[in-house]
């Protein structure tokens, strides 16, 4: 089977600066794959090079397995929703959904076949004969991804399409976004740098930073297997503690010289065990507490910081000898600043970096 | 039950010290600036007679519009007797040219130079705003030279040629700035949408940007038609536009000075633009504030 889109070897550079450099991606038939990453990190760069609106310096890019490196944006076969909509205020949602398909010279009654099937589909019929300055974010921004329905496309792109929602209504839309991929099958590619959008929708994620893709996987094993220190302080909410110390790696022991030490055994090295400098990661969640921590490999008495009780759970700031530890405990349990809590957990989650690579041990 | 407290600003009264001197102030420089149209107005529709009498702001005793139609069709200049009414079709037949040429071709190149950058469209826009801060004077002799080379000087198409050139400068700038300010993802969508250089100009651009061509059509009319140096320095006398015909009527040194027809004359000049200003005025302060607010 062919790659949807393939990228090879792309690079892009404005004059003396280089924002992508030799990046190769595969998009599989129908996957849902999500470029994720902080600002400036090239993600829509990326995508804009994808569709046609930059002009890349190097490089080949094949959508259905044609080469459209010099294709216009128009002829490679993608439909686009962009953060702000872009609906184009003079016409009606009706005459936007028809700009593209008018410009094609398709059909009339084939323009009205598929403005009708789209406005099905994403629940605009009552709309179809009003301007966008009359419509709700929301319903902006599903006459936008209707604009890219009605394009018969292979591939969608989205720019981050729900940065400019409220909160409600953005996980209202992920949904739909979700249900729409779901039925439709087609390839869609999403650039967004909100993790929870990245982790829900994505069959892959691809972390982006400085024009680079750091890991490109299922957004499980981007949880669980960060390559990188910097992935795995970019994915999770509150975010993995990240703990220096030193690693020996005859007996397996870490030891963060602030009073706290314990053994890795049972830990999945990628590579060799190394004796030196590294990060421990821990995710807050996979920290156990109460009773449910004598079941651990690991155990320690943590001494309370902070309690910041959410409702479902509850966000506790501890210390383990002098070394700062954020867990998260029940929503019900009782806990109080000043208390000394049980812990425990299992080296098989753990994440270790090796100091000066930041790479995945 | 609750006392209902006033809340909020103090009302102001009507007449408070403020407002006494901000509406006398007011009311002084309307005074001030309508004064002379007011004199022109009742002189106008005096006969001779009655402006010899010498009080200028006294209401005219007996009506008459014989000076506005002596002006129109009757004054002199030179061999000509037919009054303004040939200036005023030269104008005319000067301004829809220039005023179309102008306003299509700075649109044209303040969308290229907003949404189709070339290399080095910063620097030919810089070149190009330079020309705003040339005085006219400067330009006149190597004009009428250029014009000659063409082969359109004297003609009517080399005066539509000068006024297309000097509207350059400060109509591309408006152009640029309020096409720039479009929203970027606009011009993607569309590029997305299959639209190309003129499909995303006329259909996309233009239809956003009324505000704008109001203001730049404004600007070119009053502009145009007020305009009395190139009229004069680059048409032969047939094609001499209305302001040059108004001076030639005004400062004719022969006879009686009258003033009723040269003020009727000089009123009907400024008719043109008047109009526009009364018709389009709130489009006009729409399009400069356009950008300042979006809405």
């Amino acid at each position: 089977m062919t790659h949807s889109i393939s990228i090879k070897d792309l690079t892009l550079s404005f004059g003396a600066v280089t924002v992508l450099e030799d990046l190769n991606l595969d998009v599989g038939q129908g996957e849902f794959l999500v470029l994720l990453g902080s600002s400036g990190c090239g993600k829509s760069t990326l995508l804009n090079c994808i569709a046609g609106l930059l002009d890349i310096t190097d490089g080949e890019i094949h959508i259905q397995g044609k080469n459209v490196t010099w294709e216009e944006p128009s002829k490679r076969g993608i439909g686009m929703v962009f953060q702000s909509y872009a609906l184009y205020p003079q016409m009606t949602v009706e005459g936007n959904l028809a700009f593209g398909l008018k410009n094609a010279r398709v059909p009339k009654a084939e323009i009205a076949t598929r403005i009708a099937r789209a406005a099905d589909v994403l629940q605009i019929e009552p709309l179809l004969k009003r301007k966008p300055a009359a419509l709700s974010g929301g319903q902006r921004q599903r006459v936008a991804i209707g604009r890219a329905l009605v394009r018969d496309v292979d591939v969608f792109l989205f720019d981050e399409p729900l940065s400019n929602l409220d909160a409600k209504l953005r996980a209202n839309l992920r949904v739909e976004i979700k249900r729409l991929h779901h039925t439709l099958k087609n390839t869609m590619i999403y650039v967004t740098h909100d993790q929870v959008e990245a982790m829900t929708l994505a069959d892959r994620i691809a972390i982006m930073r400085d024009g680079q893709i750091m890991q490109l996987a299922p957004p499980a094993e981007i949880y669980n297997r960060p390559v990188n220190k910097y992935v795995a302080g970019f994915i999770g909410s509150p975010a993995m503690n990240l703990i220096p110390g030193q690693l020996d790696a005859a007996d397996q022991q870490f030891d963060t010289g602030l009073g706290m030490s314990i053994s890795v055994q049972g830990y999945e090295f990628t590579s060799a065990p190394i004796t030196g400098p590294v990060w421990l990661g821990l995710r807050p969640e996979h920290v156990l507490s109460g009773q449910m921590a004598q079941t651990q490999p690991v155990q320690l008495d943590a001494y309370v910081d902070m309690v910041e009780p959410m409702g479902s759970d509850t966000q506790v700031w501890a210390k383990i000898g002098k070394q700062e530890l954020r867990f998260r405990m029940d929503g019900q349990a009782e806990v109080a600043i000043g208390d000394t809590v049980p812990i425990g957990f299992d080296p098989a989650r753990l994440s270790l970096f090796d100091k000066k690579s930041e790479a995945r041990l | 039950m609750t006392a209902v407290t006033p809340r909020g600003a103090k009302p102001q009264k009507a007449l408070s010290p403020r407002n006494i001197m901000l509406y006398g102030a007011l009311v002084i420089f309307s005074l001030y600036y309508l004064l002379p149209l007011y004199v022109m107005i009742v002189t106008s529709l005096k006969d001779m007679a009655e402006i010899r009498v010498g009080n200028i702001f006294s209401a005219p005793v007996e009506i008459t519009f014989q000076p506005w139609v002596k002006a129109w069709s009757q004054a002199c200049t030179g061999i000509n007797c037919d009054g303004l009414s040939r200036g005023f079709w030269n104008s005319v037949r000067i301004l829809i040219p220039s005023l179309i040429i102008s306003v299509s071709v700075a649109a044209l190149t303040g969308y290229v130079l907003a949404c189709w950058r070339f290399k080095g469209s910063e620097v030919f826009f810089g070149i190009l705003l330079l020309g705003a801060f040339i005085p006219y004077q400067v330009l006149l002799y190597p004009l009428v030279i250029i014009l000659r080379e063409l082969g359109l000087f004297g003609s009517l198409w080399g005066l539509v040629l000068v006024h297309t050139v000097f509207a350059m400068p400060i109509n591309v700038l408006l152009f640029r700035n309020y096409f720039v300010a479009l929203p970027e993802e606009l011009f993607k969508a569309a590029r997305v949408d299959g639209a190309g250089f003129w499909g995303i100009f006329f259909r996309i651009v233009i239809p956003m940007s009324l505000p704008i061509f109001v203001v730049s059509g404004i600007i070119q009319v009053t502009g145009i038609w007020n305009d009395f140096l190139f009229g004069v320095v680059y048409t032969r006398p047939e094609n001499y536009p209305m302001t040059v015909q108004l001076n030639n009527i005004v400062n004719s040194v022969q006879g009686v000075k009258e003033y009723n027809v040269n003020m009727a004359a000089t009123l009907l000049t400024g008719l043109v633009p008047l109009v526009v200003y009364f018709f389009s005025g709130k489009l006009f302060i729409r399009g400069i504030a356009a950008g300042a607010v979006k809405g």
